[in-house]
């Protein structure tokens, strides 16, 4: 009886062929009445936002005169900036060594949870996804105090040993401290993302080449890793868009490392200098503005070259 | 078979936390185990625990101890009461008022953009009508949209409107989740089937009455991880209240204790408040920890259909 019912059931699912017109009306009224909210809301604080940043950037105040009509200008000026280009220049380097090191940690938890093969996984993946739940600010905070020369156990344990510490807050090497607490903060997320793919994986995909005795690490790269594809781009997507707004880190090392973080230190701390120290706000629009556009761009190339190399492997494999 | 269970199940009791169940993997017998892989995996976890340690720890001690001990290991004296007692003393007792701001800020988002998102991504995934598509590529552009490059026209706009210094600064733009209407969408995809609608249509249940009563409980693991996102994104959020907000007593945890943190690094004499610092900061992680602890089930059966789909 069950059989009977459930065959033509799922047969209709997906097709709108038997339905009649007005029944369809208030299905596609109903939609409407269902997204509506989300956008009045997507609206009023996204598209009217970022229209006015746009309209912004297109003016200049001037001390005599006013503000004015200034076309293009502010961009040609941010293109010109070396404070700004040092920013953007500086989170090309984080995204270049900071987002692969963490994806690659992340990646390698995630196979090796998924493998069971270490005792106590629960609690791994417990214990590595907990920095996520902590706040950026709190997390900057607590490695502020860790990486300091006051009580920070890391220049206790150097003295306690005759040595002089490094120092993690000096020009150097601030951008290398942050890379770390972006990274403490975001393996435990990637690698639940990750995880969450590589459950969802048939096990029927490699459970013949586990019986055929091929080892994990030919498991994990001939068939985990491109099953979970789609999820390593989506946190690489994430990852780039993240890099760029980095905000919190700068922002608050600053306060103990005044000489290392400078006012351009990341794009979007430059920005909110130029806004509400140097109250240039159409200079910063233009900043914030351009700054959303790098980031599209980076992002669409990276999808762009996945696309690619998909389909390059799809005919590989005709 | 399983669509009939389904039916039954759903007019009485919400839907199990693990629908649809990740599928059961065969686990490798105890002799698969590697102690290699075991011991490399808890040091590892060392790396994100320590730091974790270090501030409960540092929350136990005076002053005196946060400097002349070492900060893997507790104090000579065991002051955890007091340092609390001064994290919500100080400056009147502000603090509590930052906690209770946080979860004002961060519940009235989350619960506002899960309920939006939900019934965005539900409406995606089961109907079909003019612009969707349109519609819904514009969501997923907007996920790229650095949403601290828009604080800054808000701000100038809430300016205009009077709004800046007031809660609304902090919560209205918090309610707008593209990423929560994605994870719905490819969520709903597979957790109500389109014939258990059908079927509801033609019991003669009106579009609304299904979503709520039969979609609504069927989404319960993707809403949970939706409104938990979008809990922790309101909930860490710096950036938006730091430049929305004048008065301290409107300010959530981040920008109190940023500014507590500045205001003791700045002030060489009144050392007092670091440890008033870092037991505020291990205070402000706890309830965030415990929600994600409880909330796990559902969570992780959220992010299981969300991560797999394209």
């Amino acid at each position: 009886m069950a059989s009977d019912t459930i065959i033509p059931a799922t047969r209709n699912a997906g097709s709108t062929v038997r339905r009649s017109t007005s029944s369809r009306r208030t299905q596609v009224t109903a939609a409407y009445l269902f997204v509506l909210p989300f956008f009045i809301v997507f609206i009023a604080m996204l598209v009217i936002p970022l229209g006015y940043a746009g309209y912004l950037s297109l003016f200049k105040s001037q001390l005599i005169g006013g503000l004015s009509f200034a076309g293009l200008s502010n961009y040609v000026e941010a293109l010109t900036d070396p404070e700004f280009l040092a920013g953007i220049g500086r989170m090309g380097v984080f995204l270049l060594v900071q987002v692969p090191i963490m994806l690659a940690v992340a990646l390698f938890l995630a196979l090796a949870l998924d493998s069971g093969r270490a005792r106590g996984s629960k609690a791994l993946r417990l214990l590595y996804f907990v920095p996520y739940a902590v706040p950026g600010v709190v997390a900057t905070l607590m490695w502020g105090y860790l990486y300091g020369p006051d009580f920070g156990p890391f220049a206790q344990l150097f003295h306690s040993f005759g040595l002089e510490s490094p120092n993690f807050l000096g020009q150097q090497s601030i951008l290398g401290s942050m890379m770390n607490i972006v990274t403490w903060e975001f393996v435990g997320y990637n690698m639940i993302i990750m995880y969450a793919a590589l459950r969802g994986i048939p096990g029927e995909l490699y459970e013949a080449a586990e019986i055929d005795g091929a080892s994990q690490f030919r498991i994990a790269w001939n068939i985990k890793i491109p099953a979970i594809r789609p999820a390593i781009i989506l946190t690489v997507i994430f990852s780039i868009i993240g890099t760029f707004q980095l905000f919190n880190e700068p922002s608050l090392l600053d306060a103990i490392a005044p000489n290392a973080v400078t006012n351009g230190f990341t794009p979007n701390f430059y920005a909110y200098n130029l806004a509400f120290v140097n109250q240039d706000v159409n200079y910063a629009a233009a900043i914030a503005f351009l700054l959303g556009i790098v980031i599209a761009i980076v992002s669409y190339v990276v999808q762009l070259q996945t696309q690619r190399g998909e389909r390059r492997q799809r005919k590989a494999s005709k | 078979m399983t669509t009939m269970h389904i039916t039954s199940d759903t007019t009485n009791e919400p839907a199990p936390p693990t629908t649809p169940a990740p599928r059961k993997k065969l686990r490798p017998r105890e002799s698969q185990r590697s102690t290699l892989l075991t011991v490399l995996l808890w040091l590892c976890a060392l790396y994100f625990i320590l730091p974790l340690f270090w501030l409960i720890v540092a929350s136990t001690k005076s002053n005196a101890d946060l400097f002349s001990t070492f900060g893997l290991w507790f104090g000579k004296t065991f002051e955890l009461w007091n340092n609390l007692v001064s994290v919500f003393t100080v400056r009147d007792g502000l603090f509590l008022q930052w906690v209770i701001n946080t979860v004002l800020y961060a519940g009235v988002s989350a619960v506002i953009a899960s309920i939006l998102a939900t019934a965005a991504g539900y409406a995606f995934a089961k109907y079909q009508f003019p612009g969707d598509k349109l519609l819904f590529s514009i969501i997923l552009g907007a996920i790229m949209i650095p949403l601290t490059a828009l604080a800054l026209p808000t701000y100038l706009l809430f300016n205009t409107a009077g709004l800046t210094n007031t809660p609304w600064a902090v919560i209205l733009p918090s309610l707008v989740s593209p990423f929560g209407v994605y994870l719905m969408r490819v969520y709903a995809a597979d957790a109500i089937s389109d014939s258990l609608i059908e079927a509801a249509r033609v019991d003669g249940a009106g579009e609304f009455r299904i979503f709520w009563q039969v979609g609504f409980r069927l989404l319960g693991p993707g809403v949970v991880t939706v409104f938990l996102f979008a809990l922790v994104a309101t909930w860490n959020n710096y950036f938006l209240p730091l430049i929305m907000l004048n008065s301290s007593s409107l300010y959530p945890l981040t920008v109190g204790l940023a500014q507590q943190q500045a205001a003791s690094a700045a002030g060489g004499g009144a050392q007092a408040l670091f440890s008033t610092v870092i037991t505020g900061s291990l205070v402000s992680i706890v309830p965030l920890i415990i929600a994600f602890l409880v909330l796990q089930r559902y969570w992780q059966a959220g992010l299981t259909t969300g991560g797999v789909k394209e």
